[in-house]
């Protein structure tokens, strides 16, 4: 019941993703951070079986650091999101990752992108993606919502009314998610949605 | 390809590895490089050898980077030294993706001073004609190190060393002058050893600067003049100082 889900804002990209990490009946942890932070001005946000997610993306990410260190400069968003492709294309008849992501960085020449790599290797640029069945509710809400330039305010409501529906419309929705935002400043942690918080450390 | 897999790199009578010293005389030919250990700081310096009107300076770095807090600057054989560097920039990621943890300055140099080693002993290939000056931070302790290799695989620790070009007149001077310095006095200490072997000036010293806050920092040619005129003014002064007193002070 993984929720991911992202859009393109003014100047900034947001990607949200639930925090459960389960074991058939059995929840692990409910503050499994599942967004990446790809570099400085990415964000990779997974789903899928949690050995390959972690596996698949500190993979691509040791990658995207080591062509920084080889040549000077960063990957640019379009560039990371090529390679993260052509990965799971080649493992994909081999022994293939089942780990559906989203892919959101900035270029300082091109802005905001977000890109859509589902775990069949295909690749879309879009404006908003959602993966799971939380994209059900998620991308039927967005598609109401969204339009273009949205402010980060505008964008994070949107956000909290796809976490509601989400909430109130799957059946075993996840009690917490994470809001990550990449724009010219850099990728960053946004904010935390919890109904389920960890017991408060005992104090001395 | 039977006639490619005889060792190049065999033992003379008299117990030399031929190849390896040849090598080690490449690294005497290339550009003097030196690297001085401060308390806070790690410097790295390399020669300039004078650049060709038409070549873009920037392309040519000597100084690089193979991690957020590992440096290398090296003298000898330049094509040599890129596959050296990328090897060992994939090794630091690599680690990174296995253990979750970044290199340590000596992990790093044992891996590429394993890596000469290993063709000074496999079939059809020639060792590596550099000498490496690996600098950084380690990560948990914050400790600064400075390591040197060479072609035959060796490697150990040094407060300050000197390769390439005048490794020896470099070497020297740094005994003579060393002490544990920390902010810009290590950086003075780096440009006053290469003076002793390079025509002065900015335009022919590179010099990078490894702290932990910062990583490594490249100084601009104007900052390097700055320190320089500094050093000069220094050895005047202690010039005249030596010399005795006359009617019309120089200083």
């Amino acid at each position: 019941m993984e929720c991911v889900f992202g859009l393109v804002g003014d100047g900034f990209a947001l990607v949200a993703a639930d925090s459960s990490a389960v074991n058939s009946i059995l929840v692990h942890k409910s503050n499994e951070d599942k967004i990446m932070i790809l570099d400085s001005h990415k964000l990779l946000g997974a789903s899928g079986e949690a050995g390959d997610r972690v596996q698949f993306t500190e993979y691509i990410q040791k990658n995207v650091h080591l062509y920084e260190f080889r040549n000077g400069i960063p990957l640019s968003t379009a560039a990371a999101a090529n390679f993260t492709r052509g990965e799971l294309a080649q493992a994909l008849r081999k022994s293939p990752y089942s780990v559906n992501i989203l892919l959101a960085g900035y270029d300082k020449d091109i802005g905001p992108s977000l890109y859509y790599i589902d775990y069949i290797a295909t690749l879309h640029k879009v404006d908003k993606g959602a993966f799971g069945y939380g994209s059900f509710f998620s991308l039927s809400m967005m598609d109401r919502h969204y339009h273009s330039g949205m402010s980060l305010k505008e964008a994070v409501d949107l956000v909290d009314k796809c976490i509601v529906e989400i909430r109130t419309r799957l059946v075993v929705s996840p009690p917490n998610f994470v809001i990550k935002i990449v724009d010219k400043d850099g990728a960053k942690e946004y904010a935390w949605r919890e109904t389920i918080k960890d017991a408060e450390e005992p104090t001395a | 390809m039977a006639r490619y897999d005889r060792a190049i790199t065999v033992f003379s009578p008299d117990g030399h590895l031929f190849q390896v010293e040849y090598a080690l005389e490449a690294v005497r030919k290339g550009n003097a490089a030196v690297g001085v250990r401060g308390t806070d700081a790690i410097v790295l310096g390399v020669e300039k050898k004078s650049t060709p009107k038409l070549q873009d300076s920037r392309s040519v770095r000597k100084i690089v980077s193979l991690d957020t807090h590992i440096a290398l600057a090296c003298a000898g054989l330049k094509a040599d030294a890129r596959v050296l560097i990328n090897r060992a920039r994939i090794e630091c990621q690599s680690h990174r993706l296995t253990v979750e943890d970044p290199v340590t300055v000596e992990y790093i140099t044992r891996y590429i001073a394993g890596l000469q080693q290993k063709y000074t002993q496999s079939g059809g290939v020639r060792p590596f004609g550099l000498s490496a000056l690996i600098v950084g931070f380690d990560p948990d302790t914050g400790v600064p190190a400075l390591y040197q290799t060479d072609p035959s695989g060796t490697f150990s620790a040094w407060k300050a060393n000197a390769t390439g070009r005048n490794s020896n007149s470099m070497r020297e001077f740094l005994e003579k002058n060393y002490k544990e310095t920390s902010g810009q006095e290590t950086v003075k200490l780096a440009i006053r050893a290469l003076l002793e072997v390079v025509e002065s000036g900015g335009k022919n010293i590179e010099i990078a600067v490894m702290t932990k806050e910062q990583g490594l920092r490249q100084l601009e040619e104007a900052e390097i003049d700055a320190i320089v005129a500094e050093i000069e003014a220094e050895k005047a002064a202690a010039e005249a100082a030596k010399k005795p007193p006359s009617k019309d002070s120089l200083v």
